[in-house]
């Protein structure tokens, strides 16, 4: 390799370091995507330098047609929509991995330990690439949300992994059983499609971060395919990035990954008919205007509702009216909140809402006491009190946001049909408790008006 | 196999170093994260390109180069662009209530 080459590897990895590095706060984030963006630029200006590349056709049409689907979807994309679009890149990153791993395979005879960093790299690949598109579905609402089961179904999972992780060792073991390169390939595509099939919304955020992971494994893999130490530390990296941020999910959740993956949590439960009518205090949202007007501490909960009925704007609008009134209003964000990390972060600041304002469970939840109204938008399982006091319950032991906790409560909902889970949420009957049904962008809009109408 | 080796050093280490930096990123920013990382490790469009510019590939080895050229690219130009577009949003609070 030139040493031109290969100083330009060198320091895209130390970019991209410091890329996560500056990461870490506000401040500094946008320095890491300048120092992300050259670091890439570095590598694949060094990469074209190499006298193995001759043949510039094929990748500037890459190039170009990449740039085309790349540039409107980094500019047209909703930012409700930011999950969905972040599964279909985990696709189309893992199934790069996959095809470059196959094309390796292929060009010509490998054995020890590239072969077995080719296989890891193309069952990773496909398995995600697979999995991702599957994500990306359920996200999109083109798939059923809900998880589909059956008996045996994680046997069946199981087995269909442990059949191409053995195609995989037998190859490797006889690296001239070329067939063996098809079959693992073809049931990596499979599993993948398996292990997302029972896989419900609110494990969105946790198979996301677990994909995002397995991406970034692949690329790994693909630099000890290739003698490449920039593409193990940028795998790396990102390997590690995604099984963190699926360890925050799953402790968010007080489950482990094996009961993500394998629970098929938010199944809907066949228990005995029509559950009882239970009455609930329901208000206008005129009401509910009066009550924070007076109030001093108001804080809002946000959720995946609030997502899908595109509310954060009139969020931002009911904020800045209580605001100038003089009451405080603060966020209190999950971690699950959404469907996948940070999602509820973005679209609030997105309505231009101050990022200080949004708290974190561990700091906003001793402040709920205080809370003279919470106002919670389309969320649910995160302020089911059952969490904390129902030991049958399946989400007991889960960290809520202690909205019970606060004077008045305050809950847009459409319905009373049970969220998500399934799961009956006992904050509804509380004797505090307020139900404003409808649609939340529409009783957002009538709290304002009537907030507007009184301040004359 | 000293170079291979050489390789599964650098693995651990850069693992670790990931876990130690990721772990201090604000939950407020986790998913401008996951759209950076998700860029980043786009790196493998290095792999892309020595598959599809090789001299005198297959067919089937260029097909495959450009197709994961051109979906690298894609999660290359959207992943950057898009957490750019993100961070611009966070704001801090720049009057007094």
């Amino acid at each position: 390799m030139p040493v031109m080459v290969s100083f330009s590897y060198i320091a895209a990895a130390v970019l991209f370091v410091l890329a996560l590095k500056w990461m870490s706060a506000p401040a500094t984030a946008r320095r890491g995507v300048k120092a992300g963006e050259l670091g890439m630029l570095l590598a694949v200006a060094g990469t074209l330098l190499r006298h193995e590349v001759v043949d510039y056709e094929w990748i500037l049409a890459g190039f170009a047609l990449g740039s085309a689907i790349g540039i409107p979807l980094a500019y047209l994309m909703p930012m409700t929509a930011v999950p969905q679009r972040t599964a279909i890149s985990h696709a189309f990153g893992a199934l790069a991995a996959a095809l470059i791993g196959t094309a390796e395979f292929y060009k010509h005879p490998q054995h020890g330990f590239i072969l077995g960093a080719l296989v890891i790299e193309v069952l990773l690949g496909y398995l995600t690439f697979t999995g991702s598109l599957m994500a990306f579905g359920k996200l999109q609402e083109i798939l059923p949300g809900r998880p589909l089961v059956y008996k045996g179904q994680n046997i069946v999972n199981l087995s269909v992994f442990a059949a191409a992780a053995l195609a995989g060792i037998y190859l490797i073991a006889n690296p001239s059983a070329t067939w063996a390169f098809p079959v693992l390939s073809v049931l990596a595509l499979l599993f993948g499609i398996m292990l997302i099939v029972p896989i419900g919304g609110a494990d969105m955020p946790t198979v996301i971060a677990l994909l995002n992971s397995y991406a970034g494994l692949a690329a790994s893999f693909m630099g000890f395919a290739l003698d490449n130490y920039l593409l193990v530390i940028a795998g790396a990296l990102d390997g590690a990035s995604g099984l963190i941020l699926s360890i925050v999910m799953c402790r968010a959740m007080n489950r482990s990954f094996a009961n993500v993956l394998f629970g098929a949590f938010g199944q809907v439960r066949t228990q005995g008919g029509a559950a009882e009518k239970r009455p609930v205090r329901s208000a206008e949202p005129e009401e509910a205007a009066e009550i924070l007007e007076a109030a001093r501490l108001v804080i809002i909960v946000p959720g995946y509702g609030m997502a899908v009925a595109q509310a954060q704007y009139k969020i931002r609008e009911l904020y800045d009216r209580l605001t100038k009134l003089g009451v405080e209003v603060k966020f209190a964000i999950h971690p699950v909140a959404g469907r996948m990390p940070g999602h509820m972060n973005v679209l609030l600041a997105e309505a231009d809402i101050p990022y200080d304002r949004l708290s974190e469970l561990d700091e906003i939840n001793p402040e709920f006491a205080q809370a003279d109204a919470v106002l919670v938008v389309g969320a649910n399982d995160v302020v089911n009190p059952a969490a904390r006091t129902d030991s049958s319950s399946p989400i007991y032991g889960m960290p809520i946001l202690d909205a019970d906790k606060a004077r008045t409560v305050m809950v847009i909902k459409r319905s009373m049909n049970p969220g998500f889970a399934g799961i009956e949420n006992e904050l509804y009957y509380m004797n505090k408790t307020l139900m404003l049904f409808g649609d939340a962008k529409a009783v957002l809009s009538e709290m304002n008006k009537s907030l507007a109408a009184q301040r004359v | 196999m000293p170079v291979h080796e050489l390789g599964i050093y650098v693995f651990i280490l850069a693992a670790f170093l990931g876990l130690e930096l990721i772990r201090r990123v604000s939950p407020l920013l986790h998913t401008p994260l996951m759209s950076l990382t998700n860029a980043i490790s786009a790196i493998s469009v290095v792999g892309a390109i020595l598959i599809a510019g090789e001299e005198n590939a297959s067919t089937f080895s260029r097909v495959l180069g450009f197709i994961a050229v051109t979906t690298a690219t894609i999660n290359v130009v959207s992943g950057y662009l898009i957490t750019d577009r993100m961070l611009k949003m966070f704001k801090k609070q720049e009057r007094k209530p």
